[in-house]
């Protein structure tokens, strides 16, 4: 075989040159901090994912990317709500892009994960967005892995309670979709309701449910006393549309996904079904503190006119809440991300930060927060109807009070596992 | 013409072997690593699944959209039975186990897959795959207790091979390398054995390869079922490298992915399907670094697009066209 200098070839070798150029070089030792942002800027969660990124962007502007005397360069990537896209990009965020700590991702399977990810790294930090599986730091925690915002069964704090003890409800009915995230948050309903000695009866639908009307009609005709809905999205639009259609008239209680903006400004009859809903979750629209009431300022003047909502959405502040603990931790070690980050996951741990909601948040020893829940109800001010804070929990932890071992060994929340375990 | 073949192939073969070792003398370290698990290491896999799709398209002339379900049905039965997989399903098998009978249930998910779309072709066949694909995916995505739904099963970190940790680049690469050249050579080596020769001819003519005495119903079954095997090749180095399965890699974003990676590569040839999945992973990849982040899938499409416009049988037949080309200039 004789070797031949042909164009093809001569094409193919400046190719490759070309390719080994494209990549970076190595980063000097005073180089600035690379922050890696990951998001779902695609798929389902596209816009709560935008958001969040209007937030992490308006904070850094805040301290002028700069902190501990380093700048912070933010490297943004975007999933799709997948668990393998998310990974895929995490690893090139960590390995191609040289990032020091990862800022995200969104949804449950992602955070998970990214969390065993995160467990074969050294010298590397991951650092939640606004996943809320509980998992993801309850079992198999990874060191390297922090989560700063609440998750899904932590927001129904202080509801079962409220119902049993303030409005005096000792039967509900719960009706919530057949998957991870209505689960975890109907096993904090029951955890406190059941608890105190309440009864529920459940009613599961799968996710993508858009006819809801025998479940309604057993519901009606049932002895609750109210009705426990934990739907997301447009199941969620469609069971309130047609409890009102049925002349629905128990009180309603909600899950943390339901008394949301995209409800509340859609047109229809679930409207005056949902004022007056209480719901729990980390957020509200309006909350009497002055340090949400400036963030909600500085976001509507920072984003009216780029696309913004009237009020930041609950994965947005999940974002600023975590991204608040790593500008912390970094602040308290001057930058200084050295002996494989261990100084700055040390201060990361120990951190103590006040989120945007002016929540107090400090992490346990499974690096998950434990932080502030709020009991809001949905009212009508003005021409709009507002999710407004009325109580509050404070330092609400994982296990809800529980002592871990025992809350371990209830279980995964799952249909058959609802978290109703009478003491 | 034949021996010059063999040469380039043993040329490249040994290219690609000696790749981990060639790539940290133009790159950083870091970043040789990162080409070599995520873009290479990746593009293999995914070109093993693709390659199984290739094969039944090239040889058989089924285009399957079922081939990403089938390489989750491997995925999902190891991660199911493999000892350390989070949450627990069944668990307590050895991986040496447990990834021969993820590439049973993969075998047995093709062949099944064979026997439901034996009388259908062309359109209905696309169809009648995408719907068991997306049938499975439903039902997995939604069962809690064999599945986990959709978190999907997490912590399969994979074997140590001959003592080596598979967690490690090197050793993963090499894996996954030596697993697309076997699958690979048994492509090429089965194509000429009386069973592949019975398959082409009943992507040529059926009714007379039928006419002659042969099943067809069958050997279109069969055919299948190796389609199912090599997916699930691919379904279970997927699953490792992803350390856990969830629903959406079965999903149709992934179905459409494998079927984009065979028609970009070529569907002439099985080597097309690793040509189409570099191409893709690296476009997925660096595409948001290269075009705007928030509208990189623009610029994905748009290269898609441009390759199956300038050349309908994908980039290995932009190969053929250049070297008709080149030759033609010489003379």
């Amino acid at each position: 075989m004789d070797v031949r200098i042909t164009r093809r070839a001569t094409l193919l070798g400046g190719a490759s040159l070309a390719a080994g150029a494209l990549a970076a070089p190595s980063i000097a030792q005073n180089a600035p901090i690379r922050l890696g942002g990951l998001t779902t800027l695609e798929g389902p969660f596209a816009t709560g994912g935008q958001d969040a990124y209007r937030c992490v962007q308006m904070e850094l502007e805040r301290v002028n990317h700069t902190v501990g005397g380093r700048r912070i360069e933010f490297v943004r990537e975007s999933s799709n709500a997948q668990a393998d896209v998310a990974l895929a990009r995490a690893r090139k965020l960590i390995e191609q892009d040289n990032v020091d700590i990862i800022l995200g991702p969104l949804s449950g399977a992602e955070g998970i994960a990214l969390r065993d990810y995160s467990r074969t790294l050294t010298g590397k930090t991951i650092v939640n967005g606004s996943s809320g599986a509980s998992d993801t730091t309850l079992r198999n925690p990874s060191p390297n892995f922090f989560r700063f915002s609440t998750d899904g069964t932590q927001w129904m704090a202080g509801l079962g309670k409220h119902v049993h003890q303030t409005m005096g409800i000792r039967e509900v009915a719960v009706t919530a979709g057949d998957y991870a995230f209505p689960y975890a948050q109907v096993f904090g309903f029951n955890l406190e309701f059941c608890r105190l000695g309440g009864r529920t009866t459940h009613y599961w639908a799968p996710l993508g449910t858009t006819d809801f009307t025998s479940q309604i009609a057993q519901i009606n005709r049932s002895n609750a006393g109210a009705v426990v809905v934990v739907h997301g999205g447009t199941d969620g639009l469609a069971f309130m549309t047609q409890y009102a259609q049925a002349g629905g008239s128990k009180p309603l209680i909600g899950g943390s996904i339901m008394a949301d903006q995209t409800m509340l400004s859609a047109r229809g009859p679930h409207r005056r079904v949902m004022v007056d809903m209480i719901s729990g979750g980390p957020i509200a629209d309006v909350i009497d503190d002055p340090t949400w009431n400036d963030f909600v300022a500085r976001y509507r003047r920072r984003w009216a006119n780029e696309g913004g909502f009237t009020s930041p959405s609950i994965h947005a502040v999940n974002y600023a809440t975590n991204l608040y603990g790593i500008l912390h931790a970094l602040k308290a070690v001057n930058g200084d991300l050295s002996s494989n980050q261990q100084p700055f996951q040390h201060a990361l741990a120990a951190a103590e930060i006040t989120a945007p909601t002016g929540a107090a948040v400090k992490l346990d020893h499974n690096r998950q927060a434990i932080s502030d829940i709020f009991l809001n109800k949905i009212e009508e001010r003005g021409s709009t109807a507002q999710v407004v804070a009325f109580g509050r929990t404070r330092a609400v932890n994982q296990t809800l009070g529980l002592p871990e071992q025992q809350f371990l060994t209830l279980g995964s929340p799952s249909r058959d596992n609802t978290g109703c375990i009478a003491s | 013409m034949h021996s010059r073949t063999v040469t380039w192939s043993l040329l490249s073969a040994l290219l690609l072997l000696a790749l981990p070792w060639l790539l940290p003398q133009v790159m950083p370290a870091g970043q040789a690593q990162f080409w070599i698990a995520n873009i290479l290491g990746r593009a293999i896999v995914f070109g093993i699944i693709a390659m199984s799709l290739t094969f039944l398209a090239t040889y058989g002339g089924f285009i399957s959209l079922a081939q990403m379900m089938v390489a989750g049905v491997a995925g999902y039965t190891l991660a199911v039975f493999a000892e350390g997989a989070v949450p627990r399903i069944v668990g307590g098998l050895g991986y040496g186990a447990a990834i021969p009978l993820g590439l049973l249930a993969a075998t047995a998910m093709g062949l099944l897959v064979g026997a439901i779309s034996m009388r259908t072709r062309d359109i209905y066949l696309l169809m009648i795959t995408l719907a068991l694909a997306m049938g499975v995916f439903r039902f997995i995505e939604t069962n809690i207790a064999w599945f986990n739904g959709y978190e999907g099963i997490r912590n399969v970190v994979g074997p140590s091979v001959l003592g080596m940790d598979f967690r490690n680049t090197f050793v993963f690469y090499h894996v996954a390398l030596g697993t697309a050249a076997l699958l690979y050579i048994g492509i090429i080596y089965l194509v000429r054995t009386p069973f592949g020769l019975v398959l082409q001819g009943i992507r040529d003519n059926p009714r007379r390869v039928a006419a002659l005495g042969y099943s067809v119903a069958l050997h279109r079954t069969a055919a299948f079922g190796v389609a199912g095997f090599i997916a699930g090749c691919g379904g279970v180095l997927s699953t490792i490298y992803n350390i856990g399965i969830s629903p959406g890699t079965i999903g149709l974003g992934g179905t459409v992915n494998v079927l984009i990676m065979s028609v970009i590569g070529g569907l002439g040839h099985p080597i097309g399907a690793f040509i189409g999945s570099l191409i893709f992973t690296v476009f997925d990849t660096f595409a948001a670094t290269i075009y705007d982040r928030d509208r990189f899938n623009t610029l994905i499409g748009l290269v898609f697009l441009a390759i199956v416009l300038v050349s309908p049988d994908g980039a290995i037949g932009i190969g053929v066209r250049l070297r008709r080309l080149l030759a033609a200039s010489r003379r």
